[in-house]
Order: structure tokens, then C-alpha cells, then sequence
């Protein structure tokens, strides 16, 4: 970015924000564990490795159908520390609320962050409240932070995937995305289109009990999407992905709201889904796994990992389309705008 | 409520294979065919569907993203008025990044502290007015798709006596464009791929003059990758036969008259003007601006703008590639210094540019 200030897109997930990372941050903060950019960090404390992750929480409106800031807090980093194979053990709490913020929404925000935590059987251990100006932030911002307990045995990175693993996807794509974005457009979308926001530990912790070995790398494609996170992976395990287009998962609702907005649904915010790169020969048991969850029940196996055609085009992700033609897929590159007409 | 799976049907893989097999029995030669809609290069990419087709079959992009063929000193003009103190600028996202000459665009002057909000329909800039007293300007761009609506929201805003409601007007119409195009001989086209929702308005009947003086075969289509494909072949078969005329394969939308109530609409509230189109040039009668009745409406007037000549940022090839001169990987800015987060040229910007396309779809 060439501008001096900071714009939207240096925070849409996609390239933009890469960019940010790499030119203001890591100059100073690079470290083994923070360079492998994954949604958690693994530490090791004597014998127990920890995953730690934070993640701060900005989304408008606050309350939206199928969810709220509140439990999009929650389940967004225990998915974090789920995508590391982590056991969650406890999330901080930090709220910055703006002056005059309705005491009601925030009982009702308490109360829905007090469910989620409970429904996820994660307790929130610690926490901090601030209250800024009217007008210094915009009603409530969230900051939560989790340490979980990953397994022996179990190492799952985005550089582990091999040529002949399988790729997942734990449900349908873009609901998060659409329905926020229909809500901020003031479009009545399909009433049957809620966000998916949802933990996803029970899950992770079902497919690794079934096959430990199996699992190459778990990621949830929040913002930039599956588009975005198979390019990260593609890249980082410089292999190449190929992704089928009928395979994947993709309400009619959504389909339609992407018509009219002019948007993919690759590339659409997911809060409660998960990308599995596994061995092969163990996909279709641990899709069946998945499928035996509330939160993978619409999982599907989406594309292949195959070796790079040749070494200067690993990192390529590769859509087989519906009417049988192929495009390549690219990362997400700012925040996705509407199409003018 | 919205209808579930709006393009079912649209996207069926037999019968994508099976005109995928006519258009390879009817092409006999090289094709050179325009898809003059920015909607169409897109859906063409998402869809994968130049690698069904032949290899003698050449899809130029034509200059049919509002946005991109936007002169370099009309987005200049819409990023100055981000000055005026008090303004508030509501506009389509699609502009938000288009780069003015001066490294600026309505993203940065918004970080300056600039008022730019994002509407999706220009009624939505009007209930911004009803809502202030500050001026609050839409930038109008667009082809007679979105002319009418704009027309309507002028017409409703004349009504109200929402006097702080005003417009950049920077609307073109599509016929004056291809018969510019149509008459460079470097060009050389074998058909043309016709925009499916400026049909809708104008109808089959606005393709019938170029196809008696350039005899060019026309072929309107939807966006669809059937829609496409049949269009596709439609073109080739014209072609096979020796004929040129107006086909129409989306009569599910499009009629031979078009809509004449939404050119009512137009004709109420604009009168032609010349217009620039970055790339094509000026061409007569090609804009559209406001009539007298409106003039308070009209934002260039009240402001006192006027319209600079701003050449090309250096390098970029825009022009030559939205008369399809060139494609994007021949510019040497192309993915270097030009990509979609650090655009160079306008093409690049808008969701339905063609140098987005290639760089977001890119070539297998």
C-alpha cells in the first residue's frame, strides 16, 4: 500500500492485511512461532505443549441473525485454538464499550457470551472492561484471548499437506459473510440464511480421536474465505490444490444473495467451519465423523492436494467448474466490494 | 423474499457439453469475438469458459466496465470534492479504490477524515440527504442499466425538494461506444457478445444500425455460462454462414423494443452530451446530462467543477485494453505494480475489470 494511513482493507484478512504484518510488524516481532502465521501459537511449557490465540472482535451490526458479537467472541478463539488440534482450557474477556452503549444490549451480550461459554463448555477466566468517549469506538469492540492443551502426537500446520491428502470442508460456505453484509446493505435476504457461528472443538476433537495420524492441517475460513486460506496452504506446502465446484457446499440462499451482490462465496466469511487436509485413505471415515457432528453434518470432501505441475507453480489452487471448465483460484485481496450495476 | 437458486438450470454440465461440441463443429477459423460487458468477462472467468473453447476462438474484453472507461479527469474531479468541507460523498464501492492522478483515492481521503459512504441503490444517497443538511454527492457512473434508477432517484428527489441532494453525472450510453469501436480497423472483430442488461433497456432493435453498416454479427446474451456458451455458438454459426444480424439468446429478459418506459424515464431527466471515455476518446453524444429543470440537482454546476485532461498513469495500458488492443499480462505493470490491492489503472479496480479478472482468475 502506498497510502500513509491505514484503510479498511489493511484489515479484510486478504493480501492488504499480509502486507501490513509484514512490513510493520514482523520487521521487529519476528519469531519462529509468530512466522508460521497459524491461527494459534503452540508453546511449550515442560512437557505440555499450549496453543494461545487471540482475536479482537469489530463486526456491525452487533447483533445479527444467528448470532452476536458476543458469541462470535467466543467461538471464534476456541476455533482458533480447535484448528491447532488444542483441547480449549480457558478465554479471557476484554470489552471496550462506548459511552452511552444501551445497559440492555449489554445484558443481553453478557448473557449470550455466558451461553456460548457454557454451551462450549470453555470458561471465560479472566477479563477487563473499558469504557471510552462516545464516539472514540463504535458502541462495543471484544478482545478474547485462549490457551488450550494440544495432545501428544498431534502437529498440524498449514506446511504439512502432501500431494494425494484430501481436502474437506466441514459445511456450507458464506453464511457469516452474507448475512452480514445483506444486513449491512439493508437487504432482506432469505430469512433462512443465519451466520454459522458455532465451536468447533467437539468436532476436531472427534476426528482426531478417530485418526490422529490422518490429519495434516485444520483451518477455519473466516475472512478471505476457503478461496484464501487453500491459496495460504497451497503456498505454504508448495503444493497444488484442485477444489471442484460441484462438491462444494453452497446454500441456494447464499448462491443468490452472491448473485445480486456481485460477490463468490469462496470468499466469504465462515465462523463456524473448518478446512480438514487429511490423508486419503482416511477421508472418507473422517468425513463421516464430521458428518455425525450438528457442525459438520453438511461436511464434504471439496478437492485433492496434487504435486506442483513444476517448481515455480506450487501454490496454485485450481477450481474444476460446474460446466466442466478450470479457472485458478487467487487469496482475497482487499475487503469484497458491490459491484456497481 | 428472494428467489432460491436464481441460475438453476443456467449452469448444467451436459448441456455445457454438448454446445461446447457445436461451438467446436461451427468454428472453422480464427473468432474473434467482443464481450463488450464487464459482467461478461467475469462470469466467462469464474466460469472456466475459455478452456472449453477451441483455440482459434479469441475473447477480446470490451469497454463495458462504467467505472473503467470513467476519464482520468472526471475520478480526479469526484476525489477533489472529498475538500469541500461538510460533504458527504455516497458512492458504489466499485469506486472506492479507483486511483485519481494524484495517488489519492475515495479510500485514502476517507482515512484523511473525508465523509464517504457506501450505498448500494442512489436512494439510499437520497435518505442521507433527507437526513442532513450538508450537501451529500452521488457520483452517477453507469450505462443504461443504471441510468433509469438514477433518473427515478432525481425525479424523486425534484419532487421532495431535496435541494441538497446532487449528482456527478458521468453516465454514458452503449450504441455511440461500439459504433466507435466498430469503425477502427485495427480492431477487426468477427462478432459482437451484447450486453444483456443494457439490452433489457435498449432492446434488440438499438444493435440493428451497426449490423447494417458494419455487418457485424450481434448476439445478445445473459450472463449465465449457458447463456454464454449459446451465444457463443450462435456467433460461430453466423459467422460459418456468412451472415451478420441481430440473434437475441436471452429472450427471458430482453425484448426486440427493449423497455421504453425505463427511456422515458432517461429522457425526462437527461439530455445527450458529448462524453470521454478513457480509452475510446470523446465521442459524440455518448454522455448524458442533466436538463435545466434538474440543474440544481447537478452538482459539476453548483460546485463549479470542470473536467481536466489527466493522461494515463505512467504505463498503463487501460486504454488499449478496454478497446481490446492488448490483454492485461502484456502490460508491463500488470501484477507487478499493478494488482487489485495496489491498483495502477481503473481496470484493475473495479470488480468487473478486465485486468481484475485476469489477475483474479487468472490463465490456467
Amino acid at each position: 500500500m502506498n497510502s500513509k494511513k491505514i484503510l479498511l482493507d489493511h484489515g479484510s484478512g486478504g493480501a492488504a492485511s499480509r502486507e501490513l504484518i509484514e512490513t510493520v510488524f514482523l520487521p521487529g516481532l519476528a519469531n519462529p512461532i509468530l512466522s508460521l502465521f497459524e491461527d494459534s501459537a503452540v508453546l511449550t511449557v515442560g512437557s505440555t505443549r499450549l496453543a494461545f490465540t487471540t482475536d479482537g472482535y469489530v463486526v456491525d451490526p452487533i447483533f445479527f441473525p444467528g448470532g452476536d458479537i458476543g458469541k462470535l467472541a467466543v467461538h471464534g478463539t476456541i476455533n482458533d485454538l480447535a484448528m491447532q488440534g488444542a483441547d480449549p482450557i480457558g478465554l479471557s474477556l476484554s470489552l471496550i464499550i462506548e459511552e452511552g452503549f444501551p445497559m440492555d444490549d449489554l445484558e443481553r451480550l453478557a448473557g449470550s457470551i455466558a451461553e456460548a461459554s457454557q454451551f462450549s463448555n470453555v470458561p471465560i477466566v479472566t477479563g477487563d472492561t473499558k469504557v471510552v468517549p462516545r464516539g472514540k469506538a463504535d458502541k462495543i469492540f471484544i478482545t478474547t484471548s485462549g490457551v488450550g492443551v494440544v495432545p501428544d502426537r498431534i502437529t498440524l500446520g498449514s506446511g504439512s499437506v502432501q500431494p494425494g491428502d484430501a481436502v474437506l470442508l466441514s459445511g456450507f460456505m458464506g453464511d457469516h459473510g452474507v448475512t452480514i453484509m445483506s444486513a449491512q446493505a439493508g437487504l432482506s435476504i432469505e430469512s433462512s440464511i443465519v451466520s454459522d457461528t458455532a465451536p468447533l472443538h467437539a468436532m476436531v476433537s472427534a476426528l482426531l480421536k478417530q485418526a490422529p495420524e490422518a490429519i495434516r492441517c485444520l483451518r477455519d475460513p473466516t475472512r478471505g474465505g476457503v478461496a484464501t486460506i487453500l491459496c495460504e496452504i497451497a503456498d505454504k506446502s508448495k503444493v497444488q490444490i484442485e477444489i471442484d465446484e460441484k462438491n462444494l457446499p453452497v446454500r441456494p440462499g447464499v448462491n443468490t444473495a452472491c448473485e445480486m451482490l456481485g460477490l463468490d462465496p469462496l470468499y466469504l466469511a465462515n465462523e463456524g467451519k473448518c478446512i480438514a487436509i487429511v490423508d486419503s485413505d482416511a477421508a472418507e471415515e473422517l468425513l463421516s465423523v464430521m458428518q455425525k457432528t450438528i457442525e459438520g453434518k453438511d461436511a464434504q470432501i471439496i478437492g485433492t492436494v496434487q504435486a506442483p505441475e513444476s517448481k515455480t507453480r506450487h501454490g496454485r489452487v485450481i477450481l474444476n467448474t460446474i460446466i466442466g471448465g478450470t479457472r485458478i483460484v487467487t487469496p482475497l485481496s482487499g475487503e469484497p466490494l458491490p459491484r456497481i450495476c | 423474499m428472494l428467489p432460491e437458486k436464481i441460475s438453476e438450470g443456467f449452469r448444467d454440465r451436459e448441456l455445457a457439453k454438448k454446445l461446447t461440441e457445436r461451438i467446436h463443429e461451427n468454428v472453422k477459423g480464427p473468432l474473434r469475438i467482443m464481450e463488450v460487458c464487464g459482467t461478461h468477462t467475469m462470469s466467462i472467468f469464474r466460469h472456466g469458459i475459455r478452456s472449453l473453447l477451441p483455440i482459434d476462438v479469441e475473447l477480446i474484453s470490451g469497454p463495458g466496465c462504467p467505472v473503467c472507461v470513467t476519464s482520468g479527469g472526471d475520478i480526479d474531479q469526484i476525489i477533489e470534492l472529498t475538500e469541500v468541507p461538510g460533504i458527504i460523498i455516497a458512492t458504489f464501492g466499485d469506486l472506492l479504490r479507483v486511483p485519481g492522478s494524484k495517488g489519492k483515492n475515495l479510500a485514502t481521503a476517507r482515512a484523511e477524515g473525508a465523509r464517504v459512504e457506501i450505498v448500494y441503490s442512489p436512494v439510499d444517497a437520497l435518505k442521507i440527504a433527507e437526513s442532513t443538511d450538508q450537501p451529500v454527492v452521488f457520483p452517477a457512473i453507469g450505462f443504461e442499466t443504471t441510468i433509469p434508477v438514477i433518473a427515478a432517484t432525481v425525479l424523486e428527489a425534484k419532487q421532495k425538494n431535496i435541494s441538497n441532494f446532487m449528482l456527478l453525472i458521468y453516465h454514458k450510453v452503449v450504441p455511440p461506444a461500439l459504433n466507435a469501436l466498430l469503425s477502427d480497423p485495427e480492431l477487426a472483430l468477427d462478432g459482437l457478445l451484447c450486453p444483456g442488461h443494457v439490452s433489457a433497456i435498449i432492446g434488440e432493435q438499438a444493435y440493428e444500425p451497426l449490423v447494417e453498416q458494419f455487418r457485424i454479427p450481434c448476439v445478445i446474451a445473459g450472463f449465465e455460462p449457458l447463456d454464454i456458451l449459446s451465444s457463443i455458438y450462435m456467433l460461430a454459426r453466423q459467422v460459418r454462414n456468412n451472415e451478420a444480424r441481430v440473434e437475441n439468446s436471452y429472450g427471458r429478459v430482453v425484448s426486440r423494443e427493449g423497455n421504453p418506459r425505463a427511456r422515458e424515464i432517461i429522457e425526462q431527466v437527461f439530455e445527450p452530451c458529448d462524453a470521454s471515455w478513457r480509452g475510446l476518446g470523446d465521442i459524440p453524444g455518448s454522455g448524458l446530462k442533466l436538463r435545466k429543470e434538474f440543474k440544481n440537482h447537478d452538482a459539476k454546476l453548483y460546485f463549479g467543477l470542470t473536467s481536466n485532461y489527466v493522461p494515463e498513469p505512467r504505463g498503463c495500458r487501460c486504454g488499449e485494453i478496454l478497446t481490446g488492443k492488448v490483454k492485461p499480462p502484456e502490460c508491463s505493470l500488470f501484477n507487478s505494480r499493478c494488482t487489485p490491492t495496489n491498483p495502477v489503472g481503473p481496470c484493475m479496480v473495479s470488480s468487473e475489470g478486465t485486468c481484475a479478472a485476469y489477475s483474479k482468475y487468472g490463465e490456467i
